[in-house]
């Protein structure tokens, strides 16, 4: 069911768009007004997101570490897996965000006979991860050559490379044929495990439909309806430059692409799809592991609380222990 | 708000990068494409709404048919026959490669792979004259 929800979810965004693309002044609806729209709520969406998350505290120093921390200067410690200083936390948030550092470290727990528990290495969820968000990244840069004019020097190389193996006119790229190999599989997952099944939900599979469906609309436009690309050019980067003009002639399959881009901009401030701003803010991973070197200070604490040392304590409460038969350092 | 030395920064350059297209068009003036056409041919080997889409898989298609599997069966346009062949063929209408291809290919960033085996024709006279008074 939570998959049927997702699924009729896009094909209605689907329906809705084709019904919308064949129609002149629907066309503008969707191929200006809405890109604008949904432009804005992702933009503010996501700031708004950012900046209401970074109004929580956090209390403690909680880096999870996965190695040696700083302690004794004849100790080699581990700077990327316990950072100790900024420079450190850099780096290890570098790999974090470029390679998923984390998810590498996925493991699969399997039941033997015994009952015995075994937990193994498990890559595949890595793999598929990184090869999905380097293509769409990929993706994404390269659909600049359609909003900007002049096109910065990067895209015709990026586009070189892609189509490198030179299959087919217009040229296949690898990170097309990636990407939704990728989504596949992540999709698969989700349907196949039984565990991973149990814990999906409408959310995750409306990403993995939207985002494949973004890819298939996108192929079928390259290579299907053979989209007008000069009159599809004039339109985005127009949008681009502010002074949008609606060509005529453009294939409904394009307005299809474009209010499925739109749904996943406006979803995006709203959905897990945050990560991409929230991977930057895990406290986890950003906090340098110096708590014994260095005195952090709950923001919550009530600065009219002093602090209280024991030798005060002693003095305050000295009488009463005594009484008490409890011992004191100071008679 | 907490770590606003960080967050802020953080989200001006998020937004600067989204921005990027918008920033990069800036003052530019946007204009379609128009490539040259030739002025004593009416027809083309395909109606022009198709040759616009397909021109590239046809030339694909000829280039295996042609080379690969040796098929030199020509084409009929305006009653004449073609060669189905990119310099022997297209090029005798379409004289100039910059006037014509490169106009929108440049526009919309594709660079076909034609030239890396074909050696590009030389532009017409008429530009060559209006090159060297440049």
């Amino acid at each position: 069911m939570r998959v049927l929800y997702s699924f009729v979810a896009v094909l209605a965004l689907v329906l809705v768009s084709f019904l919308g693309g064949k129609v002149t002044g629907l066309q503008y609806l969707l191929g200006v007004v809405l890109p604008y729209l949904a432009f804005g709520v992702f933009i503010v969406g996501f700031c708004n997101r950012v900046i209401e998350w970074s109004k929580s505290p956090v209390p403690f120093q909680i880096p999870t570490t996965c190695g040696q921390g700083k302690s004794l200067p004849w100790i080699k410690y581990n700077r990327l897996e316990s950072p100790n200083n900024t420079l450190e936390v850099v780096g290890r948030m570098i790999l974090e965000v470029c390679a998923f550092r984390s998810l590498f470290r996925n493991t699969r727990a399997e039941m033997h006979d015994g009952p015995k528990i075994v937990y193994g290495s498990s890559k595949s969820l890595w793999l598929f991860s990184i090869l999905f968000h380097y293509s769409f990244l990929i993706i994404v840069l390269r659909h600049l050559r359609l909003f900007t004019e002049p096109i910065p020097f990067f895209v015709p190389l990026l586009e070189m490379a892609d189509g490198m193996m030179q299959i087919g006119a217009p040229r296949l790229y690898a990170t097309d044929v990636i990407f939704l190999a990728a989504i596949a599989f992540l999709f698969s997952r989700r349907i196949i495990l039984r565990h991973i099944r149990y814990i999906s939900l409408p959310a995750d599979y409306f990403p993995l439909f939207l985002l494949f469906a973004i890819g298939v609309t996108g192929l079928l436009m390259r290579y299907y309806y053979r989209v007008d690309i000069t009159a599809v050019k004039q339109l985005t980067a127009g949008l681009a430059s502010f002074s949008p003009a609606l060509p005529a002639g453009i294939h409904p399959i394009f307005f299809i692409h474009v209010t499925l881009v739109c749904a996943l901009l406006v979803y995006f401030p709203f959905s897990k799809l945050m990560h991409m701003g929230g991977i930057f803010l895990s406290t986890t991973r950003n906090m340098a592991n110096n708590s014994r070197s260095k005195r952090h200070i709950n923001p919550w604490n009530d600065p009219a609380i002093k602090p209280h040392s024991y030798a005060a304590y002693e003095d305050e409460f000295r009488e009463f222990m005594k009484d008490a038969d409890i011992p004191v350092e100071k008679e | 708000m907490y770590n606003k030395g960080k967050i802020i920064p953080g989200l001006i350059i998020f937004v600067a990068l989204m921005l990027f297209a918008v920033f990069n068009n800036a003052g530019k003036k946007l204009e379609a494409p128009k490539p040259e056409k030739p002025k004593d041919h009416k027809e083309c080997v395909l109606p022009l709404a198709e040759i616009n889409k397909t021109h590239m898989k046809l030339l694909n298609d000829w280039r295996d048919e042609v080379i690969r599997e040796g098929n030199r069966e020509q084409i009929k346009v305006e009653g004449k026959m073609y060669e189905r062949s990119l310099q022997k063929g297209c090029m005798l209408c379409h004289t100039s490669k910059k006037k014509f291809c490169d106009v929108c290919h440049e526009f919309a960033s594709v660079y076909p792979y034609c030239w890396d085996c074909h050696i590009a024709p030389q532009e017409p006279q008429e530009e060559m004259v209006q090159q060297e008074a440049k």
